[in-house]
């Protein structure tokens, strides 16, 4: 059975203009040790099919699914205690920017013990104990000075380190990670994505990875799906997406690296538009 | 022939930091003697982790901050601004385009005053003849003439970078300093703006300096490579010499860096994985 299992998901906003739909029916299945990747631009509903999973979502969201599933457990029908229960100790999240995650008034360690106060019955030397062992084990230089540092007193790479380190806390099944590196330096990605990998295989658990660079996905993935404008685009495993990329979208995905230019112009998704218009008639 | 437009000579920029109640203040050299050229129409592509000074080197070819030592000469004028003030002359010479579209333009400040403001400062343009000039620009840089009259937030990403790429362009200057210009942007709408860049810049034989860490933009870009660590240069060259030839150890680490999206880097990290779960 798959751990997370979600089917024909639909996410609407209202606005001013009337209702907008976010998502239109995507399914999604990530199966316990599994890394998934979804990718697509700003606006194809990645962020948001995980936001409502998460059950972050304002109140002006419509959420509906067919079927909606972690571990068995219906997501749907959960009231707000129960969700906190799950949210942050079995799935957790990490986003994008590390700097405005994180609550510039207090300490990295305090707010790491936080997690553990909510979802453990450890005691206060426990926890802390527990907070230094993280820090350690995300590679965090100094854990003991860097517990009682403030945000602003450390760097982006760092303060990812500090929520990938709450994110784990509890030991999650399931981490979702919100384009965790696009607001980090190369050479701090590399250390970031290695982390994330390593802490994947070390325990287990399984790792949705929400990007829109294609050399992440490639980098990390097992399984794609790709997404455009609230539908699902192609889904494959990650060798065979960028061998055999079967829909034109993903194609002018892969042709837009800059690493793949062969001419003098790069290409753009709107030279790809009219054969995704093409696809569409088809199907 | 060469004919460098831009001259940087032993460019040293220092902060004063601390000093606080119980400290001393201390220096500290952002930027340690940088020296190069820059070819007239050409790009040069500076590569560079966070806090290694390829943004104050930005700042200081921009005029927004002085150089402590050394010399700038861009298209013939000397940049000293501590001690010489800007006249309207050096600014027509150089303009910039910052990381962050959406924190580069005024909320409050309409598309077409956003593209005016350069004339009206800098240039004796009546008003009729500035706004001609700024739907000139918006069609130029591929946007419509119905923009004039939008505010920012009306605008996506790309399109916001469109528009300060425009403001920038304005003036018609000589250089144009890119400051990460499409790191907050998708992958797409990046190839985009790449593609305008490289328009303009045929167009109106301008000579970019980008600031990036993005090697396989740079790649795509750039005539010369410049990689700085801990504000110096430690490897300058055309960009055939630095990519196939990387000398400096932090350069080769930032190859190392870089993902690879070819088939068979993957293929091999799907074997390795599949290995290690069957043992």
């Amino acid at each position: 059975m798959a751990l997370l299992d979600i089917r024909n998901l639909r996410v609407e906003f209202d606005t001013a203009k009337g209702p907008f739909r976010a998502l239109d029916g995507v399914d999604y299945t990530v199966d316990a040790g599994e890394v998934l990747s979804i990718v697509g631009e700003s606006g194809s509903g990645k962020s948001v099919a995980m936001l409502a999973t998460m059950g972050l979502l304002p109140n002006t969201a419509t959420i509906t699914a067919d079927k909606m599933e972690f571990e068995g457990l219906d997501l749907r029908t959960l009231s707000a205690k129960q969700r906190r229960k799950v949210i942050g100790k079995d799935i957790s999240m990490i986003f994008q920017e590390p700097i405005a995650s994180l609550n510039p008034c207090f300490t990295a360690g305090f707010q790491l013990e936080e997690a553990l106060k909510v979802h453990t019955s450890l005691t206060g030397r426990q926890r802390r104990e527990r907070v230094l062992e993280l820090m350690h084990s995300v590679g965090i230089p100094e854990p003991e000075r860097r517990m009682n540092s403030f945000p602003h007193q450390m760097s982006g790479g760092q303060c990812q380190r500090v929520m990938i380190a709450m994110a784990i806390a509890c030991a999650p099944k399931l981490l979702i990670a919100d384009e965790p590196t696009t607001a980090l330096d190369v050479t701090i990605q590399k250390q970031i994505l290695d982390l994330l990998m390593q802490l994947q295989r070390d325990s287990g658990m399984a790792l949705i990875m929400i990007t829109h660079d294609m050399g992440v996905v490639a980098e990390t993935a097992d399984r794609v799906i790709v997404q455009y404008q609230g539908k699902k685009m192609e889904e494959a495993d990650v060798l065979s997406l960028f061998e055999a990329p079967k829909h034109p979208y993903t194609r002018a995905l892969l042709a837009a690296l800059p690493e793949n230019a062969t001419g003098d112009r790069l290409p753009t998704v709107s030279d790809f538009a009219k054969s995704f218009a093409a696809e569409e008639a088809r199907a | 022939m060469s004919d460098p437009i831009l001259k940087v000579r032993d460019v040293t920029r220092e902060y004063v930091i601390g000093g606080g109640l119980f400290s001393k203040p201390r220096v500290l050299q952002a930027v340690k003697g940088v020296s190069f050229d820059v070819e007239r129409g050409s790009t040069l592509a500076v590569v560079g982790e966070s806090g290694c000074g390829k943004s104050t080197l930005a700042r200081i070819l921009s005029m927004i901050d002085p150089q402590t030592a050394g010399t700038v000469e861009i298209d013939g004028l000397n940049i000293d601004i501590s001690k010489t003030g800007i006249s309207r002359e050096m600014r027509r010479k150089v303009q910039i385009v910052f990381q962050n579209p959406y924190g580069s333009l005024n909320p409050r400040q309409k598309i077409g005053h956003v593209l005016e403001e350069p004339l009206l400062l800098n240039t004796d343009m009546s008003a009729a003849e500035r706004r001609d000039t700024a739907l000139a620009m918006l069609e130029k840089v591929g946007l419509k003439p119905e923009h004039y009259g939008r505010y920012p937030h009306m605008f996506s990403g790309g399109q916001r970078q469109r528009v300060a790429i425009a403001r920038a362009i304005m003036l018609k200057p000589k250089l144009l300093v890119l400051d990460e210009p499409v790191s907050a942007l998708d992958l797409s709408v990046q190839a985009q703006i790449l593609n305008l860049l490289k328009d303009l810049q045929d167009e109106m034989g301008l000579t970019y300096v980008f600031i990036s860490h993005d090697l396989s933009v740079v790649r795509y870009l750039a005539d010369k490579v410049m990689v700085m660590y801990y504000g110096e240069v430690v490897e300058y060259g055309t960009r055939e010499d630095v990519f196939d030839n990387p000398q400096h150890a932090y350069t080769k680490t930032l190859f190392a860096a870089t993902p690879d999206a070819g088939v068979e880097a993957i293929r091999k990290r799907v074997a390795a994985k599949k290995a290690a779960s069957a043992a």
